[in-house]
């Protein structure tokens, strides 16, 4: 797109996609520590993560000042404003990824006593799926690609189902073995966590979806309800 | 802006015209058996009213306009509804030919001799080209507002009354003076200048004045309003008065503007067309437009990117 003939303007809507790119990149280094942390039980490297949170919340904060002073000094339409208002969107679930990556690193101290080739394998495969989810995302919103925003909201079942997959196997640990079932609970958690996660991812694709096109993505995904399967 | 010195001129010219044609006008009228009508309707709003299809039809309807200045073409095949009841904004950049279009709606362009208007421009379904129909009748049915007030050099009071004595519209002093008062209420004015009928509309402020001509021009009952910029020399505060007049007059007006201000087409209008070059580029309901315009000249030009 051409630039604006009053360049200032150009150049605060680039430093908000910068700041959002920044604070993509901060989430999906924390949700990828932290999965790491689950698997080797690092505790060291969980910390770390959940002292990064306080980081990705001011830039909430600093993008959303910058978002209000956009509003009100430039009065952006059309284009300038769908992407004004999807990167308020996309801050709020970028920081809620970010909540969601420190819970799974608070969890690493609660879930010992389960053996590796069990339940943490599961995890491991869905946080990969979801890590990878979310690195989508953000490309498609660094290019503006509404194709590949698409196929996150599609891939958001595959989230699901491995969801109440990693769901039906660790509610077996916890009848096999119920000194496990505290950890299992925990972990139960982190899987919830991630399945969130993905939704977020989808609520982002969304929002690329309506900031390229101006519209709605328009047909309802295929949901698999967790809780009406048995 | 040469065209707009000439427009102005033109309402005088109007004026003139109106004078001597006052009484043929109204003989006619009688002489056509449509005097059992309204009275208070001027002859071509009578014409219109037998021949309106339905509420929800558009009121002006152009159909493949085009405007020759001479050998310039000013204006390339240009076809728009422009619905009852609500307020259309034409927007683009200079010269985009916005208010020469604005200009057809009332034949404001016969004025000028080099000027030639091909295709149709219909209210309520006639032809407003047609021989048959008088432009200064005409321009009673379609009132139009400039960007600089022009009040005549006159009392408030003869400001608004002038149009109403020319059409014959009043039949005594008493009507004319609740016709000028209901005209002065409609246009939001009448508090303001109740007790100072008398002086000169030009001791108003601007503002004021140009809510004066809109009470001149809603005094001879038209069905249009045409408003070219209407706002762009007055305060914030006499703006936003005439924003709410502009809302007010909505239940009742085809309302026509030419605006530069995009915030102001987003906050007055229901439907916006986007003129470039001559050309038509784009039409939508406002919201649409300014949210999600399909053309990529109209996103460029309500984002600032025109260079």
């Amino acid at each position: 797109m051409t630039e604006h003939t009053v360049r200032s303007f150009s150049q605060d809507l680039e430093e908000l996609s910068a700041d959002l790119a920044r604070m993509g990149g901060l989430a999906e280094d924390m949700l990828s520590d932290a999965l790491q942390a689950i698997a080797s039980r690092d505790l060291a490297l969980a910390d770390s993560v959940v002292a990064r949170d306080p980081q990705i919340d001011s830039l909430q904060v600093e993008i959303e000042k910058k978002i209000l002073r956009l509003l009100a000094l430039r009065q952006p339409l059309a284009r300038d404003l769908r992407q004004t208002i999807s990167a308020l969107k996309i801050a709020t679930e970028l920081e809620r990824i970010g909540d969601l990556g420190k819970s799974i690193a608070k969890r690493v101290k609660l879930v010992e006593g389960i053996g590796p080739a069990g339940a943490l394998k599961g995890v491991a495969r869905m946080g990969r799926l979801v890590t990878a989810q979310l690195k989508r995302v953000l490309d498609a919103y660094t290019a503006q690609e509404t194709d590949a925003a698409n196929k996150v909201w599609i891939r958001d079942e595959e989230v699901d189902e491995h969801y109440q997959s990693l769901f039906r196997e660790v509610v077996t640990y916890m009848i096999e073995d119920p000194r496990t079932i505290s950890a299992c609970a925990h972990l139960l958690f982190v899987a919830k966590n991630l399945e969130r996660i993905g939704d977020h991812c989808t609520n982002i694709a969304e929002e690329i979806h309506f900031l390229v096109t101006g519209e709605q993505i328009p047909v309802e995904r295929p949901k698999v309800d967790a809780l009406s399967s048995k | 802006m040469p065209a707009r010195d000439i427009s102005v001129w033109s309402v005088v010219t109007i004026c003139l015209k109106r004078m001597t044609r006052r009484l043929s006008s109204q003989w006619i009228g009688h002489k056509e058996g449509i005097a059992g009508m309204d009275p208070m309707a001027p002859p071509q709003a009578r014409t219109s009213a037998m021949n309106s299809s339905g509420p929800a039809s558009a009121k002006v309807r152009a159909r493949s306009v085009n405007v020759f200045y001479g050998d310039k073409q000013a204006l390339f095949d240009v076809s728009l509804d422009m619905p009852e009841q609500s307020v259309t904004a034409l927007i683009g950049p200079s010269g985009c030919g916005k208010s020469t279009f604005l200009r057809c709606i009332n034949r404001m362009n016969d004025n000028i001799l080099s000027c030639r208007v091909t295709g149709a421009i219909e209210i309520d379904g006639q032809d407003i080209n047609d021989r048959t129909i008088d432009p200064v009748l005409l321009r009673a049915q379609v009132g139009m507002v400039f960007q600089k007030a022009n009040p005549f050099p006159k009392s408030i009071f003869e400001n608004v009354a002038y149009g109403v004595r020319l059409h014959g519209l009043a039949r005594s002093r008493e009507e004319l003076k609740e016709m000028v008062e209901a005209s002065l209420r409609k246009a939001g004015l009448w508090d303001e200048v109740k007790d100072r009928l008398g002086v000169s509309g030009a001791s108003l402020s601007g503002g004021q004045q140009q809510r004066l001509v809109i009470a001149r021009a809603i005094a001879v009952n038209p069905d249009i309003i045409l408003m070219d910029e209407p706002c762009s020399a007055l305060d914030p505060i006499a703006t936003a008065k005439i924003e709410e007049l502009i809302d007010e007059l909505r239940a009742n007006y085809c309302i026509v503007i030419v605006t530069h201000s995009m915030a102001q087409a987003a906050r007055v209008s229901q439907q916006t067309a986007f003129f470039h070059l001559g050309r038509l580029i784009e039409t939508g309901p406002t919201e649409a437009i300014f949210t999600n315009p399909k053309d990529s000249r109209t996103q460029d030009y309500i984002t600032g990117r025109f260079g």
